[in-house]
């Protein structure tokens, strides 16, 4: 079978050639490097702009921020027909293409987020080091934990007040490199859309920027989501462990907290929702306003084909209701909580819509293409490129943000910055 | 003392490394390269499509993929031949079941997924084939965006991939403005018509113009004032596709209509 036959139901008349070729890991992509870029940003808003409430947010979300930069990568490989040959890019890189790039913005991007963390533990690690060496009798985890910290360290063992200032310095540097960088690796995403000239719905100078605001829109929704959930988890912990220690914060306290970040953090979002959705609302109106040869077929697309997917599930669901949620005095952790999962189903929606329904035509425009997302796994390449391929990479984050915090804790950890 | 058996080997080494760099500066001539590059090369392989000639026999697409090994039965071809039905009121039909790689058995058209359409004769108000292939473009968006490199112009115009290097990410396809590009089905890279280009560097013609039985279909050297082909394109009213992309395409169509997509 032909690749993208699987999943590709042409109607009318479609080039013999043409399938969907970019199925869902092209949808991943953007979305997961969106999250990266937005998750960054979040945490630069305290570090760089010193925006103190969001204290707590931010060294969970730089984390959570280096838990998504490999994912950012899966989808591409997953959709590689030649996912071993993948390397080429960086051996042979052809630097008129928007692609070739990739790796080394995405190399430049998971350094700075690597120092950035480490600048931000190094207090941390140092202090483990020697807590773990002072420890007289050690068992297995603790020697492994050592050995960890030990070489995170890197033998930079100076904790005087001048050596922790410059770590501070130096985080604050970095994430505001990061910001431009973070948006670079995002608005780059798009540029790989925006400056296909054969594609009438892709090609637009305004696709990065558009990929930009989105980004920074899921990227917050995310952490905010995560956010909420471990604090819940950490509540359920607590009141379990307050029957033995009562002198444990109590869990009030900790939800004060809670809703005072909670509440901050939605301020933001509703900022760059807003952005995002002008953006979004100028391209179709300029394109139904200047009419050009592709309207006709993207008029049909956009207000019919896909009206469900556009308006109800995108701008509707996916916009409209969480704004509203957010902008309703008396914001709760669980009400926040639904708006933040919706934001995410308007993003996922809107990548979707653009890489998806941009192969929803044929360039000959007088046919469609109608993309049946494959859901067993009957073959690799239905895995691949279908629903398991996609949760795959969905889930990936979440365990590799779970193994980075057995080593740097997110919650709990006293610092300078 | 040398004895002549040894001035002989001496001799020949001394002519032979005398030669090798010579050679090499011809080789390398970076004025030739430049000559190459700006387009006063000797040869630019264009492709003459007329139209009038054309019934739909697809003997072309056959031919094609059975001299490029593009497995018969997939539904991707490297060159496909389109029909267009224009009714009364005013409608255009078009179709290329298989890519008409056996050719058009069937007056209905091809509607893909909404089924096959009738159409009375008495309701045509004109009909016609178009063959298509890859254009060759003279600024190909697919070369443009190969991240590797794979996808490249030869100094003759026509743009070939290289399938030991390319990674199958599909940015040229979608780069296509002529969707003449696909996954080959059995090696997993970028496919698409080379303008046979192991027959025409041997001076043969391409399988489809040799298939061609009404001439429809012709191959030729643009730098040659004497070709036909270019005297043809020179001399009457020839048209391209999709002008408006930019890509500059280099197969000419005589009898171009304009519900042509
Ligand atoms: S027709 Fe398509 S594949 Fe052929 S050279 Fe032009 S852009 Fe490239
Ligand atoms: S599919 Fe192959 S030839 Fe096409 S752009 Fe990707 S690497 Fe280049």
């Amino acid at each position: 079978m032909v690749h993208g036959e699987a999943w590709t139901i042409k109607e009318f008349f479609v080039y013999p050639d043409e399938y969907i070729y970019w199925s869902i890991q092209i949808v991943m992509y953007p979305f997961m490097t969106g999250l990266v870029a937005g998750a960054f940003v979040l945490s630069s808003l305290y570090h760089v702009f010193g925006v103190k409430q969001l204290k707590e947010i931010a060294r969970f979300s730089l984390v959570f921020s280096l838990s998504l930069l490999p994912v950012a990568m899966m989808p591409l490989l997953l959709h590689l027909q030649q996912p071993f040959r993948g390397i080429n890019v960086l051996m042979t890189p052809h630097f008129t293409s928007a692609i070739a790039a990739f790796g080394i913005v995405f190399t430049t991007y998971g350094m700075i987020v690597a120092s950035e963390i480490w600048f931000v533990y190094r207090g941390f690690i140092v202090e483990s080091v020697l807590a773990l060496r002072g420890k007289k009798e050690r068992n297995a985890v603790d020697t492994l934990r050592l050995v960890i910290y030990t070489v995170l360290a890197m033998g930079a063992m100076d904790l005087s007040a001048e050596a922790l200032h410059k770590d501070e310095r130096a985080v604050g540097l970095l994430a505001a490199i990061g910001i431009p960088v973070a948006c670079f690796l995002h608005g780059y995403a798009g540029f790989i859309f925006g400056s296909v000239k054969a594609n009438a719905l892709w090609m637009t100078p305004l696709m990065p920027v558009i990929f930009i605001c989105s980004a920074v829109v899921s990227g917050i929704a995310l952490c905010m989501i995560t956010y909420i959930v471990t604090m819940e988890i950490r509540k359920l912990l607590l009141t379990w462990k307050r029957k033995d220690n009562p002198w444990f914060p109590s869990t009030d306290e900790l939800k004060g907290a809670e809703v005072q970040v909670v509440t901050m953090t939605a301020k933001y979002l509703v900022m760059f929702l807003v952005l995002a959705i002008t953006l979004e609302l100028l391209d179709l109106i300029f394109r139904g306003y200047t009419a050009v040869r592709s309207w006709d077929i993207l008029r049909s697309v956009i207000y019919e084909k896909d009206f469900t997917k556009i308006f109800i599930l995108q701008y509707g669901l996916g916009n409209l209701i969480p704004f509203i949620i957010f902008l309703m005095p008396r914001l709760t952790v669980r009400k926040a909580a639904l708006g933040s999962l919706l934001v995410l189903l308007g993003v996922f929606m809107m990548r979707w819509n653009v890489v998806i329904g941009g192969q929803a035509f044929s360039a000959s425009f007088a046919g469609f293409m109608e993309y049946r997302l494959p859901i067993w796994p009957d073959s690799l390449e239905n895995f691949k490129e279908g629903l398991f391929g996609a949760l795959t990479v969905i889930a990936t984050p979440f365990v590799l943000f779970f193994l980075v915090t057995r080593v740097l804790p997110v919650f709990g950890v006293k610092d300078s910055h | 003392m040398m004895n002549r058996r040894e001035f002989c080997k001496k001799a020949m080494i001394v002519v032979g490394g005398i030669a090798l760099p010579l050679a090499a500066l011809e080789v390398f001539n970076p004025k030739r390269l430049q000559a190459e590059k700006e387009g006063r090369g000797k040869v630019r392989w264009a492709f003459l499509v007329d139209t009038q000639k054309c019934v739909g026999c697809g003997f072309c697409v056959k031919a094609c993929k059975i001299e490029n090994e593009i497995p018969y039965d997939a539904n991707v071809t490297r060159t496909w031949v389109e029909r267009y039905v224009i009714t009364r009121d005013g409608t255009t039909h078009i179709d290329s079941p298989k890519g008409a790689r056996d050719g058009f058995t069937t007056m209905k058209i091809d509607q893909n997924k909404e089924g096959m359409l009738d159409i009375s004769s008495a309701d045509i108000e004109k009909a016609f084939f178009v063959p298509k292939l890859c254009n060759q473009c003279d600024n190909p968006p697919c070369v443009q965006v190969c991240p590797v490199g794979a996808t490249y112009q030869t100094a003759d115009g026509v743009v070939l991939v290289d399938r030991t290097w390319c990674i199958g990410c599909g940015y040229c396809i979608m780069g296509c403005p002529y969707s003449v590009r696909f996954f080959h089905p059995v090696y997993h890279v970028a496919e698409k018509c080379n303008f046979c280009y192991h027959r025409i560097s041997q001076g043969m013609k391409t399988a489809c113009v040799d298939a061609c039985p009404f001439g429809a279909r012709r191959i030729g050297n643009l730098r040659d004032p004497d070709d036909p082909v270019t005297k043809i394109i020179m001399t009457e009213r020839v048209n391209v596709l999709k002008e408006e992309y930019g890509t500059k395409p280099q197969v000419f169509y005589l009898g171009f209509s304009k519900e042509v997509k």
